[in-house]
């Protein structure tokens, strides 16, 4: 029996009462897409670097709700020590009020579970959920029909949430061999702005298997920054694909920060609908051992006068493999279309590897587009500079290479997160000073 | 101090360094001069250990070791320190760290106590004033975004934190105006103690009238052509380079 008929049973067998008649609706489609789609190969183009088949070969079934033991404290070394950012915590999958907490919010603002969501604001969800993520794709489907719980955040019009929201996604070892679902929907009305962070890490969750959807709306004249911190199980498997949609004059800021998972597929993908709008999609994966990284960004210029920059890099030690694919559509129509995309990779492992691809469609004749990829090793003269200054080899190395990777960081602008990730880093490549 | 005898060094398949012999010796101060493409800046590079050339013959001798045997970071931390005249960006990196880094390292090779963070920021502010640097610049990448000026300065200021014995200093006058030029090399003034000793590698006589030196010697085509006391900076500044370069070639 084939992986996907397998999710079919397991589909069929959940219950699904209780909720509006078009939930079931939708997900009852989803299911029937993916049985269309089944799981993408590497003779998809999309997934050419890339093989999902260790995550297509066995059947991860949805995890179950129970109650979790985890605690506060165990929780709190990943909450970069921000006690006035809202925080929501799913533990294998499951919102877990206990452990979450919100400052006070504008009382116009909606933080929900789709549990709330359904009761308080049922027209919204039924009238957004799924219009953005692109349904044909296989683990976008799979997460419609199987999504459990997700978070609805509406900011309306002119409201400026100050606070960051920080939803936090953390497995134990109840979630081993399991799938999580989670689901994302973020409506930025007309000139609100929000700030959105999405953390995905486990405490001894094995392999399990996240398969994350978000949808952004981003508004006219609005801002959303989106953060997504993807820390998963050495053993565990990650997809995301976060979708965003832009107005007029609108800004979206993603980074995508990967360190996790042993296989793993991030989708950053922004459609510019109106004039003006502004795009920056922007990420570092450093992987090491076997870790497989795929990340894949699609800008869709269709108003004219937008800009997108990306910045990728990436540090690959060990035998690890990253995979940058950013595609860049220009419609005919969007003209004056500024477009910058870079990645840049440092190989440290020998047996390390990075497949790098960018591709540019542009149907637009007053454009401006360019794209740069590098691949190498340390730079030689700032080695030379270091050790001249009596700094050792191994240590000058370590350093370049934290310099290398804390260089994209500069690009996040909430300071808290900059430097709790900064310090991540340095922890992972600075041998500890002698005390 | 320093024994260079007969050196000789390539850059791939190209002779540079073609038999260079110079001493130096505590609390001398030696400016090494010569037009472009004479060879001084691969003379103060091999004495630092840049991997980039090959040291095709000769000896050095610090304070009697084989210099050539050691890697760069050993000559650092034996005292030697090269101020470069294009110092290295490295965005990511802050001066503070990095300079703490190589104190550090440089006081664990004399078999020092390493110092904490907060006892280094004690020393830094005693050392940026030696070149008028702002605590701000500590904060910064190395380097980064940093004008000509703040570049050569900082590099003075690492030779302050650093203490080196022996400091060869590449055209640390090159792209500076006079402000900045004058900060320079009273910073290196600062620093001169009669255990300590420096090179000089200058283009132009103007920097020798703030750091004056013992000795000057003119390199060209990869020999030094000639050697004498301050005066002959002078000369320099008024017949320029091509009376010394005739007898070079000829002699070639």
């Amino acid at each position: 029996m084939s992986a996907h008929s397998n999710y079919r049973e397991l589909f069929d067998t959940a219950k699904r009462g209780g909720a509006k008649d078009w939930l079931p609706h939708l997900k009852i489609a989803a299911i029937e897409q993916f049985e269309a789609v089944g799981f993408p190969t590497t003779r998809d183009e999309d997934w050419h670097f890339t093989s999902v088949t260790p995550i297509a070969e066995r059947t991860f079934r949805p995890a179950r709700s129970s109650g979790t033991t985890l605690t506060a404290e165990d929780i709190a070394r990943f909450t970069y020590g921000q006690e006035d950012w809202h925080l929501l915590v799913f533990v294998n999958g499951r919102y877990e009020p206990a452990l979450s907490s919100f400052a006070t919010l504008d009382a116009e603002v909606q933080v929900m579970t789709f549990g709330e969501a359904l009761k308080e604001a049922p027209e919204l969800l039924a009238e957004r959920l799924g219009t953005l993520a692109p349904a044909q794709q296989a683990f976008t489907a799979l997460n419609t029909a199987f999504m459990a719980d997700g978070v609805v955040i509406h900011v309306p019009k002119g409201v400026a949430l100050e606070a960051p929201i920080h939803i936090l996604y953390v497995t134990d070892a109840q979630a081993s061999g399991a799938s999580l679902h989670p689901r994302t929907l973020v409506i930025a009305e007309r000139s609100a702005q929000a700030t959105l962070i999405e953390t995905f890490t486990t405490l001894g969750g094995g392999a399990y298997f996240t398969n994350h959807v978000a949808e952004v709306v981003v508004g006219d004249n609005a801002r959303v920054d989106h953060y997504k911190v993807q820390r998963e199980g050495a053993e565990a498997f990650h997809v995301g694909t976060t979708q965003a949609t832009q107005g007029r004059d609108s800004i979206y800021h993603a980074f995508t920060f990967t360190t996790g998972a042993q296989l793993s597929r991030t989708n950053v993908y922004s459609k510019l609908l109106g004039t003006n709008a502004e795009v920056r999609l922007n990420g570092l994966y450093s992987l090491e051992e076997a870790q497989h990284a795929d990340n894949q960004t699609f800008v869709e210029h269709i108003a004219p006068a937008c800009s997108s920059r990306e910045v990728y890099k990436g540090i690959l030690d060990g035998s690890s493999h990253g995979v940058f694919n950013g595609k860049v559509y220009v419609d005919p129509q969007a003209q004056q279309t500024d477009g910058k995309q870079t990645n840049h990779t440092l190989l440290i492992g020998d047996a390390a590897r990075v497949d790098t691809k960018p591709q540019l469609e542009i149907f637009a004749d007053d454009v401006k587009c360019t794209h740069g990829a590098t691949v190498g090793r340390l730079d030689e003269l700032a080695q030379f500079y270091m050790k001249s200054r009596g700094i050792g080899a191994e240590r000058t190395r370590a350093l370049l290479t934290y310099a290398f990777a804390a260089e994209v960081l500069e690009l996040i602008e909430l300071e808290p997160l900059k430097l709790a990730l900064e310090g991540l880093l340095f922890e992972r490549f600075i041998p500890p000073e002698p005390v | 101090m320093l024994k260079i005898e007969n050196l000789t060094a390539n850059v791939g398949e190209k002779a540079i360094l073609k038999g260079i012999s110079l001493s130096v010796n505590p609390g001398e101060v030696h400016a090494i001069m010569g037009p472009n493409g004479s060879g001084k800046s691969t003379l103060a590079q091999v004495i630092a250990g840049h991997p980039g050339y090959e040291v095709t013959g000769g000896t050095v001798t610090y304070d009697g070791q084989d210099l050539l045997e050691m890697d760069a970071e050993v000559r650092a931390q034996q005292g030697i320190f090269l101020a470069f005249q294009y110092p290295v960006e490295i965005p990511g990196v802050s001066n503070a760290y990095f300079l703490r880094a190589a104190y550090n390292e440089i006081r664990k090779a004399r078999g020092e106590e390493e110092v904490d963070p907060m006892e280094f920021l004690d020393i830094m502010a005693k050392k940026l004033k030696v070149v008028e640097m702002d605590e701000a610049m500590l904060q910064r990448s190395v380097n980064a975004g940093f004008s000509g000026g703040e570049k050569k300065r900082n590099e003075i200021l690492q030779m302050a934190v650093l203490e080196p014995k022996l400091a060869v200093l590449d055209e640390t006058d090159s792209g500076l105006d006079i402000d900045a030029l004058r900060i320079v090399a009273e910073g290196v003034n600062k620093l001169k103690r009669p255990d300590n000793a420096t090179i000089v590698v200058t283009h132009y006589q103007r920097l020798l009238n703030y750091i004056v030196p013992d000795f000057v010697h003119v390199l060209a085509q990869g020999r030094i052509v000639r050697s004498g006391g301050k005066e002959l900076a002078l000369e320099l500044e008024e017949k320029g380079y091509d009376w010394l370069l005739e007898p070079a070639g000829a002699s070639a």
